[in-house]
């Protein structure tokens, strides 16, 4: 059976996926809940993007920090792969290029826990409608 | 509040590493040092107008900041919150001052639009696709226009083939939509064979729920209820996350019968194909998906008529249907305002080669070489020389400094002697040569001609001939007007759009590099110092010291003794034999006297 039957249907449907998407973005704990996105094209993965979100993931565990990680596509700045886009609560989402094991640590112990900036950073360099 | 300074190399070599210690000085001497945060980060890629100094949390963008400004900065912004505006980022156009990064030229000259979601959300997760308003534009078409109103808003947007060629894409689907027929074909052209290029991949990668959206639409729009995906089997990634969106889809009832209750029934279908270019050429891939040799054939019939399985059908490119959804959910009017006269909308380009910006970019049409290159794509690596940008893959061409003004578009490139093409952009530098680069394309189209015409099968065989001896210090004069003579034949007589567009990187290179095809033939050198045959090693006899270092490494026993022992040295000097050297360079990288030299 279908799930989704009319436009009406798919229109409700986006309403509430876009609250759960909200609910994600502007939680009430902010302490609890980063996101961070890792741009997983092709490209991405060839250069390791992979072994750096499942180091991630162990690494978040092991720092008890709450993040959510997102795989998505190519953010194309190809330059700087692997690429993840950071986003703490409240702040605006940041960029990071390079990043292997390490600068993946770094990021978590420094920017994430600590609000301190670290190297690396990506200007976002287009519009998106 | 933080204080971001830019350590890049740019802005370190004007000072930056100077503005941190002031900022940090001065913070400290008011006693702010625990309150503000000065953060030394990578580089902002603005760099034409660094040093770059941005205070956050408001997002200020101060450029070309000196030493002594940071206490003016403190002291304005951090302490009473002003905003000093002689440091802001002046507008060329308006001459007003822009605060917020967001609204500077360099970060407004991308816009994404085919690339919208890519990056943005999870690809194989249709709820994050539905909550950006995904599949909305078919619910749209569905309920509320018919298909007549779809081809037409397609019309109206002005959206043409983003494989290269430019047709418009309303107009063809107009045309499949008259052949009614019981059974017809949406066909994604999704066999992207440009060498470096990688756009259809990304957004298949990124945002593959674009692709499913679009050929139902087309499909509702021209009459047909199966979609067929030609991609090729090197794309795994691709191929999954494209399975993952169909499954999806059909599980939500966004494909398959009765989509959203309005009795179309629409589903889509992958064919894989073994990646060759050819089968980029629309008769070809229909060919191959049909089980057959992936060749060429004569049109008409166009496959709005006869396609698939002699069936009606419509081929568009990747690119072309991720614009088709936000067309309709934004209108054609928006889409229409974006964009040069005759090409609308934006283009998706794989930025490669000597440029510090590699990446996959989208701006919209219009847009110059030149803005992409410096402003986008940071300049040519390590400050060199900007010698020549190709665009088009193998049927496009090299376009020099003076087309940098050209806006990319598809009438312009095409005036200029190369085309818009699927999106390759590959920009060289003076350490690239013409001729070899000429040469490269060639060697690609030999390798990828099917063979089923004989200007293309033979006259390319013939063509790359003439360039491997001009590469070799073989070539006369002759050989560049017959070269002329076959791409002049090729572009006439061969069977299909790849055949005829084949020699289009030899004549754009002998038009715009005439000088360099010349001193190959004539001066016997290539001043890229690429093409090897044309090198010559040789030792200064006066800085030689006799050491024997080189003749010890020499793989080929070229280097000798020769009878000259230069005042103030003891041993005799040594020479290269010109007929035995392989120019593998191993002397010159013995060396420790700078003797050697390439000429």
């Amino acid at each position: 059976m279908a799930k989704v039957k009319s436009l009406a249907e798919l229109k409700a449907m986006r309403e509430k996926l876009q609250s759960n998407l909200d609910l994600r973005e502007k939680s009430n704990d902010p302490d609890s809940l980063v996101q961070i996105k890792v741009a997983m094209a092709t490209c991405g993965i060839a250069a390791g993007a992979k072994q750096v979100m499942e180091h991630m993931m162990e690494k978040a565990d092991e720092l008890k920090i709450g993040v959510v990680f997102t795989q998505t596509g190519c953010m194309g700045y190809c330059h700087a792969e692997p690429t993840i886009e950071v986003k703490c609560p409240g702040k605006d989402p940041i960029v990071f290029g390079h990043v292997d094991n390490n600068r993946a640590d770094e990021i978590l112990t420094k920017y994430v826990m600590n609000n301190e900036m670290v190297d690396g950073v990506i200007p976002v360099n287009y519009e998106t409608i | 509040m933080h204080v971001l300074v830019c350590g890049g190399t740019g802005c370190q070599a004007s000072a930056s590493a100077q503005i941190i210690k002031n900022f940090e000085d001065i913070l400290a001497a008011k006693g702010l040092q625990d309150e503000v945060q000065v953060v030394r980060t990578g580089c902002f890629g603005f760099c034409e107008k660094g040093p770059i100094v941005k205070i956050m949390p408001d997002n200020t963008f101060y450029t070309q900041v000196k030493p002594e400004d940071v206490e003016k900065i403190v002291n304005e912004h951090i302490i009473k919150g002003r905003k000093v505006t002689d440091l802001l980022y002046m507008d060329p156009e308006n001459k007003e001052h822009v605060a917020d990064s967001k609204h500077m030229g360099f970060y407004r000259k991308q816009l994404r639009i085919a690339l919208r979601n890519c990056g943005f959300i999870n690809p194989e997760n249709i709820d994050e696709c539905i909550s950006r308003g995904g599949y909305e534009a078919l619910g749209k078409v569905l309920s509320e226009m018919t298909p007549q109103q779809v081809v037409d808003e397609i019309t109206k947007s002005g959206l043409r083939g983003r494989g290269g060629a430019g047709f418009p894409t309303g107009v063809k689907w107009g045309l499949c939509a008259k052949n009614k027929c019981d059974e017809m074909y949406v066909i994604c052209n999704a066999d992207e064979g440009d060498p470096g290029a990688f756009m259809d991949r990304s957004i298949m990668e990124g945002d593959p729920h674009s692709i499913v959206e679009a050929m139902a639409i087309c499909g509702y729009a021209i009459g047909a209820t199966h979609g067929l995906v030609y991609i090729r089997a090197e794309y795994p990634l691709a191929i999954h996350r494209l399975q993952v969106a169909i499954a999806q889809a059909r599980e939500y009832g966004l494909l398959g019968k009765d989509i959203l209750g309005s009795g179309f029934d629409f589903d889509i279908e992958l064919r894989y194909g073994a990646g060759a270019f050819v089968c980029g050429e629309e008769t070809a891939l229909i060919h191959s998906m049909e089980g057959k040799r992936g060749e060429p054939t004569l049109k008409p019939p166009f496959p709005a008529v006869s396609g698939y399985m002699a069936k009606p059908s419509n081929v568009n490119n990747v690119e072309t249907f991720a614009n088709v959804p936000i067309i309709i959910t934004k209108g054609a009017d928006w889409f229409a305002s974006i964009g040069s006269e005759k090409s609308k909308g934006t283009k998706v380009f794989a930025l490669a080669g000597q440029i510090n910006n590699v990446g996959l970019i989208e701006v919209p049409m219009g847009t110059t070489l030149r803005d992409i290159i410096y402003e986008i794509g940071g300049g040519i690596k390590g400050g060199r020389k900007f010698k020549a940008v190709q665009t088009g893959g193998p049927s496009g061409g090299c376009l020099t400094e003076k087309h940098l003004d050209t806006p990319i578009d598809y009438e312009s490139l095409a005036a200029a002697g190369s085309m818009m093409g699927s999106g390759g952009m590959v920009v060289m530098d003076d350490t690239s040569c013409m001729v070899a680069i000429a040469k490269f394309y060639l060697e690609f189209t030999c390798e990828e001609s099917c063979g089923k015409c004989s200007p293309c099968r033979i006259g390319n065989k013939r063509m790359l001939e003439i360039l491997t001896k001009i590469t070799e210090g073989r070539g006369t004069m002759d050989d560049l007007q017959e070269l002329r003579n076959l791409a002049a034949v090729i572009k006439d007589t061969a069977l299909c759009g790849l055949g005829q567009t084949s020699p289009n990187p030899v004549l754009s290179t002998l038009d715009n590099f005439w000088d360099e095809y010349v001193e190959h033939v004539v001066d016997k050198k290539c001043r890229a110092g690429v093409c090897k045959k044309l090198m010559r090693y040789e030792i200064d006899k006066e800085k030689c010291i006799g050491c024997g270092a080189c003749k010890k490494n020499c793989p080929a026993e070229a280097i000798s003794k020769t009878d000259y022992i230069a005042p103030g040295h003891k041993l005799p000097s040594m020479t290269i034999d010109p007929s035995k050297c392989i120019k593998c360079g191993a002397c010159i990288s013995t060396c420790k006297f700078s003797a050697i030299s390439v000429k």
